[in-house]
């Protein structure tokens, strides 16, 4: 039995490897300078994702700037404020099911609330269903975070008699940083790569657009577009595409676990 | 006991003070305004996908009602929809993929924790965790371009002609290979569950205290006996709450399966027929939907795929609860 463990977990590993090694082999192959630089293309024409990539980035930042804020403010009154009170039991409950909901609900939520009032796909649209998904993230490891930082710290803080948002900010950010800064990381990692929410938020633009109102194009959308067409220069894009993403993505969970990986072993 | 008497401060300082204590306390319940605020706002997101879906599925449930749910027609040249098909599709691939992924999962955690040398715990932790990194879309390219394929070629036409004969099973996994279909789709989303599923077990397992595994160590237990007799039932809750977060997941997934399914709207009882999911066809659909009715009849499908996650998922995160209570207590 206990062999059939060890091979469990084998077979875990192994399909890892496969997944990794097809990518790779896949992906590398198209890999050049100018699928940085050109343009998605149209269907039998050699070009880029740049426009892709652009969109990707654009949408992320934005949704990282308007979701992490709320996330940690949110974290904190967990964490700080109301550690005792029912609201927190609630909202961490409410969370936690946020943090698993199906994204594509999400993208159907900013269509109605967003896309349908303003008539029109927008990159602003985008941008706030993955704010969305990185809202439950940040708000999961701030509270966790700030709830490992001794007490004995905030007291000393609150001795020397400065109030309690001094105590927060000075005292307990500052202990607990490098644990948010993992948060917001797993954030970007989880919507880096997610294509339901955006689908019909900010559909898709085979050109540049650096215009918020309007559709923009993302990497995984256009990957998704790319890898069910019967093209084989949009095929080999998708496949390359697919490998910038996960190397992204892994790159950062990676770059993450060892922020806190570090203070572990400490 | 010496009393330090403190000479008084003149009234300017005083008030100096007084005024910066004032702006001290009003700032800090600025503050608490604000994460509260934004506390609520967590809760209000949620009420908000709940109540818009249902505005916007309003359209599609008053023209067909309770039937929308047994229905399996899906023609929108002539209007009619119904969720049946997804329904069965998103049911029999989250089913499957739960039956695959639940032993390989535990098989994971009970190694992770009682068999692998210490140096490699980690690494190997962390290695089944980047699994549920990758985001879906790239299980999806793989599932439709690498899987599929060998399926296809390799593993369909045997097990056909294993089961050829045989009752039952020969209409579960009754012809032609296509590749792509509903247990393509069970097998991807296995993989993608049970990183999920690994985790949690492994935590849960790691709450069991270590005088019980101890104790039974002692009276001469081997590791296979400890683990079934102390630590599974000791956790079981936890490994319950675990496979109904893995299953949530499952039920949710969008792109991985969209790639893989097939797209078509038809119950049939082979596992290697095309079908189609909730999720897959709102992914699918959505975009090219005319006319209010095809579009509300969409959103109702999302409205069934949030009941019915939001169901699954309380009920885990309950489950989860209760462990880590016990566990903290």
């Amino acid at each position: 039995m206990m062999g059939l463990c060890t091979c469990a977990a084998g077979v875990g590993l192994a399909w890892l490897a496969l997944i990794l090694g097809a990518l790779v082999y896949k992906g590398l192959a198209g890999l050049s300078l100018s699928v940085f630089t050109q343009m998605t293309p149209p269907p039998g024409d050699a070009g880029g994702l740049a426009n892709a990539i652009a969109g990707s980035v654009a949408m992320t930042v934005i949704a990282v700037v308007v979701g992490t804020p709320i996330g940690v403010l949110a974290g904190t009154y967990m964490a700080e404020y109301g550690r005792f009170s029912r609201v927190t039991t609630v909202v961490r409950f409410i969370n936690d099911i946020l943090l698993s909901a199906p994204s594509i609900i999400i993208g159907l939520f900013v269509y109605e609330l967003m896309v349908r009032p303003m008539g029109h796909f927008s990159a602003l649209a985008g941008s706030i269903a993955l704010a969305i998904l990185v809202i439950p993230v940040v708000v999961r490891t701030t509270e966790d975070m700030l709830n490992l930082v001794p007490n004995s710290l905030r007291e000393a803080g609150t001795a020397i008699g400065a109030p309690r948002w001094v105590v927060i900010r000075s005292v307990a950010y500052r202990a607990a940083l490098s644990g948010i800064v993992t948060g917001i990381l797993l954030a970007i990692a989880r919507i880096s790569g997610e294509t339901a929410p955006l689908l019909f938020t900010a559909l898709n633009n085979q050109f540049w657009s650096s215009n918020l109102n309007a559709p923009i194009a993302s990497l995984p959308v256009t990957i998704f577009q790319f890898a069910l067409s019967p093209y084989e220069e949009w095929q080999q894009l998708a496949w390359t595409g697919a490998l910038i993403i996960t190397m992204t993505v892994l790159g950062l969970s990676i770059f993450a676990r060892s922020l806190t990986g570090r203070r572990e072993d400490r | 006991m010496t009393i330090v008497s403190e000479a008084m401060p003149r009234p300017a300082a005083a008030e100096a003070r007084a005024a910066t204590v004032r702006r001290f306390a009003l700032t800090d319940t600025v503050f608490h305004a604000l994460t509260r605020a934004s506390a609520i706002l967590v809760l209000v997101i949620l009420g908000g996908v709940a109540i818009s879906l249902v505005v916007g599925a309003w359209p599609a449930l008053s023209v067909f009602g309770a039937s929308f749910l047994a229905t399996q027609a899906w023609n929108p040249v002539t209007e009619n929809f119904g969720a049946l098909a997804p329904i069965y599709g998103t049911v029999v691939t989250s089913a499957v993929a739960i039956l695959i992924a639940v032993p390989i999962g535990i098989g994971i955690a009970v190694f992770l924790t009682e068999l692998c040398p210490r140096p490699l715990r980690r690494p190997i932790g962390i290695a089944v965790e980047l699994l549920a990194g990758i985001p879906s879309i790239i299980y999806g390219i793989w599932g439709l371009f690498v899987f599929a394929p060998f399926l296809q070629v390799y593993l369909q036409p045997l097990v056909i002609g294993v089961f050829k004969g045989v009752p039952v099973l020969e209409n579960l996994f009754a012809g032609p290979p296509y590749g792509i279909g509903l247990l393509t789709s069970a097998l991807i989303l296995a993989i993608m569950v049970l990183p999920f599923i690994t985790s949690i077990t492994k935590d849960v397992f790691d709450t069991v205290p270590a005088v019980l595994k101890e104790s039974a160590y002692g009276i001469g237990c081997t590791t296979w006996e400890v683990t079934r007799r102390i630590v599974i039932p000791y956790t079981r809750v936890g490994i319950m709450g675990g496979v109904m977060l893995g299953l949530g997941r499952a039920l949710g997934e969008t792109m991985a399966v969209t790639f893989v399914i097939g797209n078509a709207h038809r119950i049939s009882a082979s596992l290697f027929a095309p079908g189609t999911t909730i999720s897959a066809t709102i992914a699918n659909e959505f975009t090219e939907a005319d006319g209010e009715l095809y579009t509300s009849s969409l959103v109702a499908l999302g409205l069934i795929l949030f009941v019915i996650t939001f169901l699954i998922l309380a009920a885990a995160r309950f489950m989860l609860m209760r462990i880590e209570r016990r566990a903290g207590a």
